[in-house]
């Protein structure tokens, strides 16, 4: 990995493109399952909502709002997470969530993330985890058919 | 939201201090240089610190009390007949006189050590409350109140069967006087009032507010912990019953605070927390309690906070707080007209007798990302709800970003903050 793409900034073009046009953010009339997630530090709210036949997602979306970091992760989650089952979802955020807490001094993240290797840059910054991470945490709650909301506290 | 014609918000009459000349530039880079934290650099640039609504930075001279204490003073206070306990007394019982002063009170004994305002509020929640309140009473605050004015009020509420009523404010962050006054009854047992907004920078007129309670014969704790930094301060003269502050927010150390009370109340009022030192005699069968302040003191005090806070109030004096409150409204003119020429840029709260805090959010960028692209440019300001989620309700916004100033913030660093909000507009468009 080049210098250059370990240092990338935190705000890529591709997460303002998402923050300024979010897709798939719409109410879904009769989702197979809601949750809703919260970040109390800066006030950050979102709802996922998940369709599911055959053990496969089929159909995700999201409202709320958020800071740039979690509106576009929220976002870009919904692209990556049609198609797969309920096991390749969270398989994949603890990946993802791998990335983005690994140690940026030691080691290269880990690779081969397709579209969420844009939020690399978020390991620079501890503080904004929680964003990079709230629709993830909420998106399992809603699999796992957990009733309360979810909180990054 | 517009402003409807009987919207009378409230206006707080400027005290007759706020004459005095302000601090001179030339002053305030000598301050500047009496501040470590503020030679700081970030990203190759001088820290612009700008968060002081959260903790104001601490000068050299409370540095040095806090390293003086360990290094020469330290022991454990009252009681002691040795040298250093009788040196640790006489300077943790001279910075209590120093504060009575600072404070306007008219007894030594008034002065209570907390580990903040928070805890004052709390502690009177639980004494004072307790004792006063009941099933169907009622407590007074504002829309615009801190957490700390509110969760201690809610927990009294539930446990007693009582409600907590909120006075509303209008579109610029002003309490509706006359819709306070409509709620007054004869179940409000406490009316608990912030003086400075920390979200909105709104200064309240407590003077007021507490004639029309005293009218009818109710208490009033007043807030302080965003004015005592910021004004000059007499409780006497106020009137008010309770007065609290914290000392990280007035250039002290952090976990210690003060809670002014009328002695005639903290008197009547039963211990908090019991322990060594609040205690005259104690046996199994029957333990007397100390008399006022030791009373509410329980356990080994924060010595070195109170003998820190106690250099911190020198040093306020040293300035004096109307040319500090004078300089401040400068800052704050000015700041304003930086933030009012940025297109897309609205200030939350523009009461018309404001303290230096400058809330905004932008139309396309979340306060939260304002502030990490601040910091990127070495200016720290404040992102979120500021701890007071009503205030947002009430302007129907998530979080705002914050910049608030203390008298060794400068014109210059506030051109600097313009400058990078025009930076933070180029990314969010």
């Amino acid at each position: 990995m080049s210098e250059d793409t370990k240092k990338r900034t935190l705000y890529e073009q591709v997460i303002l493109d998402h923050n300024k046009n979010p897709r798939n953010c719409r109410l879904m009339p009769n989702p197979s399952c809601t949750s809703e997630g919260f970040n109390p530090l800066c006030g950050d709210q979102f709802t996922v909502f998940l369709k599911i036949e055959d053990d496969k997602i089929v159909d995700v979306s999201f409202q709320g709002c958020g800071c740039a970091i979690s509106k576009s992760s929220a976002s870009i989650m919904t692209t990556v997470l049609k198609g797969k089952t309920k096991a390749e979802a969270e398989a994949l955020f603890a990946r993802f969530h791998d990335m983005v807490t690994s140690d940026p001094g030691e080691t290269d993240p880990p690779g081969d993330l397709g579209k969420l290797e844009v939020f690399c840059g978020v390991r620079e910054y501890p503080v904004r985890v929680k964003c990079a991470t709230l629709a993830w945490h909420t998106m399992l709650a809603a699999l796992e058919g957990k009733n309360n909301p979810v909180s990054t506290e | 939201m517009s402003t409807k014609p009987t919207d009378v918000g409230a206006v707080d009459s400027p005290a007759p201090s706020s004459k005095q000349a302000a601090l001179t530039d030339a002053e305030v880079q000598k301050i500047r240089s009496e501040f470590p934290c503020l030679q700081l650099h970030r990203h190759g640039k001088r820290l612009v610190y700008l968060d002081n609504a959260a903790t104001t930075q601490k000068p050299r001279a409370v540095i040095e009390a806090l390293s003086r204490y360990y290094e020469g003073q330290n022991a454990n206070v009252h009681r002691g007949v040795h040298y250093l306990s009788a040196l640790a007394t006489e300077l943790y019982e001279s910075a209590r006189k120093r504060i009575k002063e600072f404070l306007g009170a008219h007894l030594v004994c008034e002065i209570i050590f907390t580990r903040g305002a928070t805890e004052g509020i709390n502690l009177v929640a639980q004494t004072f409350g307790r004792q006063h309140v009941g099933p169907g009473d009622e407590i007074l605050v504002s829309e615009m109140e801190h957490h700390s004015n509110i969760v201690p009020w809610q927990m009294l509420c539930e446990e007693k069967g009582a409600n907590l009523r909120v006075i509303p404010i209008n579109d610029r962050g002003e309490l509706l006087m006359d819709q306070y006054e409509a709620m007054l009854t004869d179940r409000t047992r406490l009316v608990s009032i912030v003086h400075v907004s920390n979200a909105l920078g709104t200064i309240n007129p407590v003077r007021q507010i507490i004639q029309i309670a005293h009218g009818r014969g109710i208490p009033v704790l007043v807030d302080g912990a965003q004015s005592a930094p910021h004004m000059a301060i007499n409780v006497a003269e106020l009137g008010c019953d309770f007065f609290v502050c914290s000392g990280h927010k007035m250039m002290g150390p952090t976990g210690i605070g003060v809670l002014y009370g009328r002695a005639e109340l903290l008197e009547s009022m039963p211990p908090w927390h019991g322990g060594g030192d609040m205690i005259l005699s104690v046996t199994f069968e029957k333990t007397i309690y100390n008399g006022i302040p030791q009373k509410f003191e329980a356990g080994t005090p924060h010595i070195e906070g109170v003998i820190g806070l106690g250099e911190a109030i020198n040093y306020l004096q040293n300035l004096g707080m109307p040319r500090i409150q004078a300089y401040e409204a400068q800052l704050l003119d000015h700041g304003t007209r930086v933030l009012e020429a940025i297109d897309g840029l609205k200030i939350i709260g523009t009461a018309r007798e404001k303290a230096g805090v400058l809330s905004f959010i932008m139309d396309h960028a979340h306060p939260h990302d304002i502030g990490q692209l601040l910091d990127e440019e070495g200016i720290a300001i404040r992102a979120g709800h500021h701890c007071a989620q009503p205030v947002m309700q009430r302007f129907q916004i998530p979080a705002t970003a914050r910049a608030s100033l203390a008298f060794y913030n400068t014109r210059e660093e506030l051109d600097l903050l313009g400058e990078a909000i025009l930076k933070v507009k180029k990314v969010f468009g």
